[in-house]
């Protein structure tokens, strides 16, 4: 932003002493949100990866090494594992794909349209803003074999019966409920772009088409790309629509589904552990490559504070 | 205030208010026809389910499955029956806004100092301390319930509204800090300096000339930390055991309705209903807060 020139010069200009003052300043400001994302984040997944290395159980478990973690990869749970892994990721394929497509066409729309943009701003905003519970019950009973659902398309489906109507009712409650969302980050990367370079473009006989592949893909990237990485980390931990809808059966248990029911329902912890550090590792690794192969710099977005859009 | 609201607006993200004269000029064409087509179109996309929730909460349990587009016996007995004895729906209303509210106070406070030093102050470890925020807002939640849940239960805190605020605050903490900063970031701080050449400590510059400034930056984080809060479902389902303490959207996903046959359909939608409606509310009047606070986050 312009301002923060102005703050670079200022803090040249300012003396040691003052500095000083300023980190010990800066220390006691910063600390308690730092207590807290310790003791409810760092702790709690420290002590998770150091429970994956010890047996089930409550008192005195036994060192097992990597036991847990052979289990979940190639040992009892492997099947249930490599399921809920295989799910988890083509939910976040199938609802990306689809979310990045209906939200960078509801953008373009909003872009154009003048009047009623506050009212489309509004209706955009309805399905970020509900509740996912009250959504996941909203979707669970319109996929009701007596629902709407069924009523409209004149089918019979038992939607969350079986295994392939229930991926696809969660599919489409996922798209509905964060396609506006993805379509309102790609607006605010829409609305970077110059009207000048569009008037050029058309002076020198651009089609619509040819703007769109030429000008507006390539500016709006960054926007889009961020707007992708976000949904990436927030589809591969998906939990409250399965955990609701189906209660994750049906081949519907996510990787987020499947460590709370293995902690918490069937109490073993050591392995839970072990599940929810692999869920971690894959998230990890996922967003690392994705912004290695495609080049997103919200790390540097964050840090430096400055757009990648200009 | 209002004109530093407006100028805020300007700075934050280029929006419609800023004049586009030209494009406006066009007459009807089949462009702009097919653009209403594709706004009415998202429009429906939009708010159709939740018109059909509203919709299936006004039917009765004999038409619940008509499946018509208008309750044609429109009846508040789901409303009656939320609230009914069955059903704790006024606890939990009570519980989510005592959860919500005390996130949203709790994270502010300590947000305001974290961005505020952040955007303001050098200090060593800054990048270490960016780096925790951007880390734990890429943590899947899952990986905290379990020693989480085992910690609070060491406490005797299971089923407490602390077990559920703490972890909250600390999800809302990544995204509070990063949209204040950059709020606190594009501010004139020629005006601190000068009240502080003026005499003010910098606390009081703080306090009376930073803090004013801030208030529309403040307001939408407190929007969207309070949505958040209010929305949040897996810890709470973990955390919360009875009704003493189990917030709405909890209480919903285990109601039981008016009629005998275990499907709480016109109850659970009712509920749906009431506890979106403030959510609704604050989009209606907030809209422009909200998204620029959004997008800060992804496009600056």
């Amino acid at each position: 932003m312009a301002i923060s020139l102005g703050t670079a010069r200022t803090r040249r200009r300012r003396p040691r002493e003052s500095r000083e003052r300023d980190g010990r300043l800066a220390f006691w400001l910063v600390i308690p949100s730092v207590i807290v994302l310790t003791v409810v984040i760092a702790f709690p997944v420290i002590s998770s990866v150091v429970r994956s290395f010890f047996g089930d159980g409550i008192g005195d478990v036994p060192f097992v090494g990597f036991q847990n973690y052979a289990d979940a990869l190639w040992g009892y749970g492997a099947q249930e594992f490599w399921a809920a892994t295989g799910i988890t990721y083509l939910f976040a394929g199938v609802t990306i794909v689809l979310e990045t497509l209906i939200g960078l066409g509801m953008a373009l729309v909003a872009n154009r349209a003048f009047r009623g943009r506050g009212l489309l701003r509004a209706s955009v905003l309805v399905p970020w803003a509900i509740p996912t519970a009250v959504a996941a019950v909203l979707w669970k009973w319109a996929f009701d074999p007596q629902g709407i659902i069924n009523a409209i398309t004149g089918s019979t489906v038992v939607w969350t019966g079986s295994a392939v109507p229930s991926i696809i009712a969660i599919i489409i409650a996922d798209t509905w409920k964060t396609a506006p969302f993805v379509a309102l980050l790609i607006l605010a990367g829409l609305q970077i772009i110059p009207d000048d370079v569009y008037e050029a473009a058309k002076i020198d006989g651009a089609s619509a088409w040819k703007r769109f592949w030429y000008i507006t893909l390539p500016l709006v990237r960054p926007a889009l790309l961020v707007a992708v990485l976000f949904r990436l980390l927030d589809a591969l931990r998906m939990y409250d629509l399965p955990e609701i809808m189906t209660n994750g059966a049906n081949g519907t248990a996510t990787l987020s589904v499947l460590v709370v029911q293995s902690t918490l329902s069937q109490l073993k912890p050591g392995y839970g552990g072990a599940l929810s550090t692999l869920t971690f590792a894959l998230i990890f690794v996922t967003a690392y490559l994705f912004v290695r192969l495609l080049g997103v710099n919200a790390v540097d977005q964050a840090s430096s504070g400055k757009g990648a859009g200009r | 205030m209002t004109e530093t609201v407006t100028a805020r607006r300007d700075t934050e993200v280029p929006r419609t208010s800023t004049p586009t004269p030209p494009r406006r000029r066009r007459r009807f064409t089949w462009g702009t026809g097919g653009l209403y087509v594709a706004l009415v179109a998202i429009g429906i996309f939009c708010l159709a389910p939740f018109y059909w929730m509203v919709v299936s909460s006004l039917k009765g349990p004999a038409d619940i499955f008509d499946n018509s587009l208008v309750p044609l016996e429109p009846t508040l007995e789901n409303y009656a029956a939320v609230f009914g004895a069955q059903n704790t729906f006024a606890l939990a209303l009570r519980n989510s806004v005592i959860i919500a509210g005390s996130v949203t106070v709790i994270a502010l406070v300590f947000g305001i100092f974290a961005s505020y030093a952040i955007a303001r102050l050098q200090f060593r470890g800054k990048n270490l301390v960016l780096g925790l925020f951007l880390a734990t807002s890429m943590f899947p939640g899952v990986a905290i319930l379990t020693p989480l849940f085992q910690l609070f239960a060491d406490l005797g805190w299971i089923d407490t509204f602390q077990a559920m605020i703490i972890p909250d605050v600390s999800f809302s903490l990544p995204l509070g800090v990063w949209i204040l900063t950059s709020f606190f970031r594009a501010m004139p701080w020629e005006l601190e300096a000068a009240a502080r050449v003026d005499g003010c400590t910098r606390g009081q510059a703080f306090r009376k000339i930073i803090l004013p400034l801030a208030v529309p930056g403040v307001f939408t984080t407190a929007i969207l930390v309070f949505i958040s809060a209010w929305n949040e479902f897996m810890i709470a389902n973990s955390m919360s055991l009875t009704s003493a303490s189990q917030p709405v959207t909890v209480a919903i996903a285990q109601f039981s309705g008016i009629s005998q046959y275990d499907k709480p359909y016109g109850t659970q939608m009712a509920a749906g209903v009431l506890v979106t409606i403030p959510l609704i509310i604050l989009v209606l009047i907030f809209q422009r807060r909200i998204i620029s606070g959004l997008t800060a986050g992804g496009v600056k």
